[in-house]
């Protein structure tokens, strides 16, 4: 009896724990609308700029896989760096790309992307296609965004494909022209980021 | 003056580039990891900016004029300068084997050009001629398998490569109608003028479109010139390949190793 009862609050107990972890389990797709939904409320028109920025912050740094766009940006030198080196980077790259992503999207007011379908790449990377509409001023925009499916529960933006162009891509080439100019010493790069992250 | 400049330029593209190595159409089927060659980055760099200044000086605050006007107005300018552009889009839809596409470009423009008054107004795409990707000699030798060459950036005209600055040597080789009737030929209705004019102006209309883009690439650069080359380089790969999902152009090779 009372090994009936202990199996049946066992069962009762695993199905629960199923049920808590899928549903935290969300598809790509909605994913990456929900975070869009969110960053146009945040982009509200009657919001201050400074509010706008720091709300995007936060959004960014629920949705999006900075370490992962970080350590792409950094190409092959990531590879040849000391443990400290890397936390010092993510540190200041953390910094930069909240001011930048922040920066970049408050430029808009109320933008309408539509989210219409995911392909999944591979174990790792799904890639959702969506649609910035149309206003009277800009052409309807194709957005592609890169997410990191490796974990179901927790998805995360790696890359935004705007209209074929990768803005990680875009980011890395940068890097990499920063780190060749100056004999491939990392350290240059270290003092454009700070340099960037602190001039107002 | 600007002819003479290009030409100039281009033969030393031509003498100077690896346009011979290239590996063609597997260059250009993904993004590669291998970058291009910027064999001139400090000249390059040098013109990058001075184009810069002349966009301060010039194209910047044509554009801001130029977006007080009336939205119809700008509508209507973009309008005829991307019917004008159709004429070059013509002849590289059948160097690329487009036939089907030529043939409705060639619709859209005759509708365009008389009952849309000159390309002002658009009503081709209302009968459901609707517009294709803008095609150029630099992305028809692309699709013929020639590779990028190296990197360069052109005095106001801004980034290319050695292929697409090779390419557009069509344009003055017979390639564009338009250039054909108002500087090649001395016809009675064109002048010089109208050419350079319509560019100028196309060249403010794109500013004009782009104008918070641009700055805002600008303030969150810390290399400008290096964003500002690997925009145009994934831009016109993807123009090559027609390419319409983010899946064509993509290299994924490039994320595998990311933990």
């Amino acid at each position: 009896m009372l090994v009936k009862k202990a199996t049946k609050l066992l069962s009762v107990t695993i199905l629960s724990f199923f049920f808590i972890f899928n549903a935290f389990s969300i598809e790509p797709k909605e994913f990456v609308q929900q975070t869009v939904d969110k960053a146009a409320k945040a982009l509200d028109q009657n919001l201050s700029k400074d509010l706008k920025i720091s709300k995007l912050k936060v959004i960014a740094l629920k949705s999006v896989d900075i370490r992962g766009i970080g350590f792409y940006s950094l190409g092959k030198y990531r590879k040849n760096i000391s443990d400290q080196k890397k936390e010092e980077y993510l540190d200041i790259f953390t910094k930069y790309f909240l001011k930048t992503f922040s920066s970049r999207l408050a430029q808009y007011s109320d933008p309408k992307i539509i989210v219409n379908s995911q392909k999944k790449l591979n174990d790792k990377y799904t890639m959702v296609s969506s649609t910035l509409i149309a206003t009277d001023d800009k052409p309807e925009v194709k957005i592609d965004w890169r997410v990191v499916t490796k974990d179901l529960d927790n998805p995360l933006i790696i890359d935004l494909i705007i209209e074929g162009v990768s803005l990680a891509k875009v980011q890395k080439e940068e890097f990499y022209s920063i780190i060749q100019s100056n004999d491939g010493d990392i350290n240059a790069l270290f003092k454009n980021l700070k340099e960037f992250v602190e001039k107002d | 003056m600007s002819r003479i400049l290009k030409v100039l330029i281009l033969s030393l593209f031509v003498a100077t580039s690896s346009m011979a190595g290239s590996d063609g159409q597997n260059e250009l089927s993904k993004n590669t990891n291998g970058e291009i060659k910027d064999c001139f980055e400090t000249v390059n760099r040098g013109i990058f900016a001075f184009n810069q200044a002349i966009d301060g000086i010039v194209f910047k605050p044509l554009a801001k004029g130029y977006l007080h006007l009336p939205s119809p107005i700008r509508t209507g300018t973009s309008n005829f300068v991307g019917n004008l552009s159709t004429l070059l889009t013509i002849p590289n839809n059948v160097l690329q084997g487009d036939l089907g596409i030529a043939g409705k470009n060639t619709l859209r423009f005759i509708v365009n050009s008389t009952v849309g008054i000159i390309g002002i107004f658009d009503p081709a795409s209302a009968i459901g001629l609707n517009s294709y990707e803008k095609e150029d000699f630099g992305q028809t030798l692309g699709s013929w398998g020639v590779g990028e060459g190296c990197y360069v950036v052109l005095p106001v005209l801004g980034p290319s490569t050695a292929r697409d600055a090779l390419g557009s040597l069509g344009n003055y080789m017979g390639g564009d109608a338009w250039y054909n009737v108002t500087v090649k030929n001395d016809t009675r209705y064109f002048s010089d003028f109208d050419y350079y004019a319509s560019k100028g102006v196309g060249g403010v209309d794109f500013r004009a479109k782009n104008f918070d883009d641009i700055n805002n690439l600008e303030e969150n650069s810390i290399d400008f010139y290096a964003s500002v080359k690997s925009l145009y380089l994934q831009d016109r790969r993807k123009r090559i390949l027609n390419a319409t999902g983010a899946t064509q152009t993509q290299d994924d090779s490039d994320w595998e190793e990311i933990e």
